[in-house]
């Protein structure tokens, strides 16, 4: 019974980590069709600016949740006006211009922080589960994970700000003639979308520990999520996390954790051969 | 996207070609020959790459997966047969068989640019993370330990075929893989001048037209894929035996975003330009290597943000079509100039 919680909770886990580190790109794919590949980057500057802060003496949570999604958040800003916004249009160019900027950031930060591994200690000490020692830490992501796809809902669901979002999403040129200038929309679109992963690399960064190179490992698992998951933010997020969390987790429990990425990867594949348009355009196509 | 205008396939510079087997064969007087070897490697590799994305539009973000593919299978294959002529040839079939089962999948199934982006880089980042976590003995493929972390040190290197006692390091390798590297390129340039070439631009150019006349795109675009992944696992198996040793980061996504930067720096559409941009790209890195002031991958990022925006169709298209321009422009002075001068001798008669 206590190993039957353990594996749930490993479970939720998962699915909130895929939930969190994808949410940026999510929302940048989702609405502008643009693939980023400095996501990984993106969360990686998220962390080194959570740990720079809490060595400078700011208060860790508010490093986390604060600092870190505005620092990214301006990091994106720039990038967008500086890069993203003449390639709009040409996907693959994006992604290369993209990568080239995710290599350049590794290389910024390895200068800045050099290449050993930083770590900070989660504030949230571990607790048992009968003969089992949990980290209390991880209720927290899926605390923050949960409020950040509820958050994600309401805004797009019910407010103004979600309802342009939505409408340029599904054509903007209407929201361009309805007085809504998609240039600024995608500007802070992206803004929005690098502040999000800022966000998820704050709160992972006492979990993780921190290398210049550490955002190669996100940006496969939150691409895939993503991609699979198809063009639908939230719906498509949250589907394929739980898809790819459970298998990740449960053939990782029946064999090892490399095994446990390789099958989500190969599942990744699999599926993308079978539905491209992704998960939700597939079953649910009128969701946000 | 839009890569070259030039639709054609480009004819073969007999007298270009000369003098570049003229310059491989005298340059190791002039320059290191363990660098120039490893330079001629990367050419080999980004040609591979440079095939299919320039002139089939196809691009595979995970290039490295058949370069890493190459490298281990003739690592582990030279260890259990000793001699190099079959591991040679399984490191170029390896990689192929891989390519054809996962082009065909890809390509059978239609899936878009953006999707083959998705699925190419996942299958290099599921052997990066499987051939990480194979150390141990339990990992092993007749007498070679896989290594995990550690790759496979010390497997005998390629040898003059048939006598596993004549074996080709230093200057004998780099003639080997100059040798590769010509024969290749002369390969590439047949395939396009056939028709399997003339059925791939057009794929490139409008793959709906294409199989109205009657051709199967998927069919062309997995052979050409197929064919791409035999020679970067022919780079590869050449990388093993000039690096003697293997390790994992040969599947690393670096290795492929550094492929893409050589090829795109270079030229789309051109067999050239990959080859010159890893030449002059990787002696970029390898001096980069010496000092620890500036970060290698800082200024490669940089440089192919760069041209990403401002030469999106790389140095050496953006070169020929300079050189047409001012050719043109020179034709065009000189008839106006003869004009002028037949007019002034006209009204001299006059």
């Amino acid at each position: 019974m206590d190993y039957f919680a353990v594996v749930l909770l490993e479970i939720l886990y998962m699915i909130a980590f895929l939930a969190l580190t994808s949410a940026g790109l999510a929302v940048v794919f989702g609405m502008m069709r643009v693939i980023n590949l400095a996501h990984g980057e993106f969360v990686m500057v998220g962390g080194y600016t959570t740990i720079a802060c809490y060595r400078a003496g700011i208060d860790l949570w508010f490093a986390m949740l604060v600092v870190a999604p505005l620092v990214v958040g301006v990091l994106g800003l720039i990038i967008e006006r500086l890069v993203i916004r003449h390639l709009y249009g040409r996907m693959i160019d994006t992604m290369l211009a993209t990568w080239g900027l995710s290599l350049l950031i590794v290389g910024l930060v390895t200068l800045i922080f050099g290449n050993s591994a930083v770590s900070v200690q989660a504030p949230i000490s571990s607790y048992e589960i009968g003969q089992y020692q949990m980290g209390g830490y991880n209720l927290f992501i899926i605390a923050v994970a949960a409020l950040l796809m509820i958050v994600l809902w309401l805004v797009m669901r019910f407010t103004r700000l979600g309802l342009v979002a939505r409408g340029a999403m599904q054509n903007r040129d209407v929201a361009a003639s309805l007085g809504y200038n998609p240039g600024r929309i995608y500007m802070w679109t992206f803004t929005v979308g690098a502040a999000l992963s800022g966000l998820a690399g704050g709160v992972l960064a006492p979990l993780t520990g921190l290398l210049p190179s550490v955002g190669s490992s996100y940006i496969a698992k939150a691409f895939i999520t993503v991609i699979t998951g198809g063009a639908a933010i939230i719906t498509g997020t949250l589907s394929s996390s739980l898809l790819f969390g459970t298998v990740n987790q449960i053939v990782s429990f029946a064999s090892m954790p490399v095994v446990g990425e390789i099958a989500m990867l190969t599942l990744a594949i699999i599926l993308l051969r079978l539905m491209p348009q992704g998960i939700t355009g597939r079953f649910f196509k009128n969701s946000a | 996207m839009s890569i070259s205008s030039n639709f054609g396939t480009g004819r073969t510079n007999w007298l270009g070609f000369a003098l570049a087997t003229l310059g491989l064969l005298v340059a190791p007087a002039v320059f290191d020959v363990n660098t120039m070897t490893v330079l001629l490697i990367w050419s080999l590799f980004a040609l591979s790459l440079g095939l299919m994305w320039g002139y089939a539009g196809i691009l595979s973000f995970g290039h490295a997966a058949y370069f890493g593919l190459g490298a281990y299978t003739f690592a582990v294959a030279s260890m259990n047969i000793g001699e190099s002529t079959v591991p040679l040839l399984l490191a170029m079939l390896i990689p192929a068989l891989l390519a054809a089962v996962i082009g065909a999948m890809m390509f059978y199934g239609r899936i878009s640019d953006v999707y083959m982006g998705v699925i190419t880089l996942v299958v290099t980042l599921i052997m990066f993370k499987f051939i990480n976590s194979t150390a141990g003995d339990a990992y092993r493929i007749g007498d070679a330990r896989l290594g995990g972390f550690n790759g496979i040190p010390a497997f005998p290197v390629l040898n003059v075929p048939g006598d596993p006692e004549l074996q080709i390091y230093g200057i004998g390798l780099y003639y080997v893989v100059a040798a590769a590297l010509l024969l290749c390129y002369l390969l590439c340039r047949w395939v396009l001048a056939s028709w399997f070439g003339r059925v791939l631009i057009g794929i490139r150019e409008n793959e709906a037209r294409v199989e109205l006349l009657g051709y199967s795109a998927p069919l062309y675009k997995t052979a050409v894929f197929t064919l791409c992944a035999a020679m970067a696992g022919l780079a590869g198996c050449l990388f093993a035996s000039w690096a003697e040793i293997v390790t994992p980061g040969l599947f690393s996504l670096g290795q492929s975003a550094e492929v893409i930067i050589f090829t795109i720096v270079g030229g789309l559409g051109t067999l050239v330009g990959p080859i010159l941009g890893a030449i002059g790209l990787g002696m970029l890195k390898l001096l980069l290597g010496e000092q620890t002031l500036i970060d290698n991958s800082l200024l490669l990022g940089a440089i192919l943000v760069l041209v990403v925006l401002l030469l999106p169709s790389g140095i050496v298209p953006t070169f020929l079509r300079w050189r047409q321009r001012r050719g043109a422009m020179l034709a065009a002075r000189s008839k106006a100039g003869s004009a002028r001068r037949r007019r002034r001798s006209q009204g001299e008669g006059a």
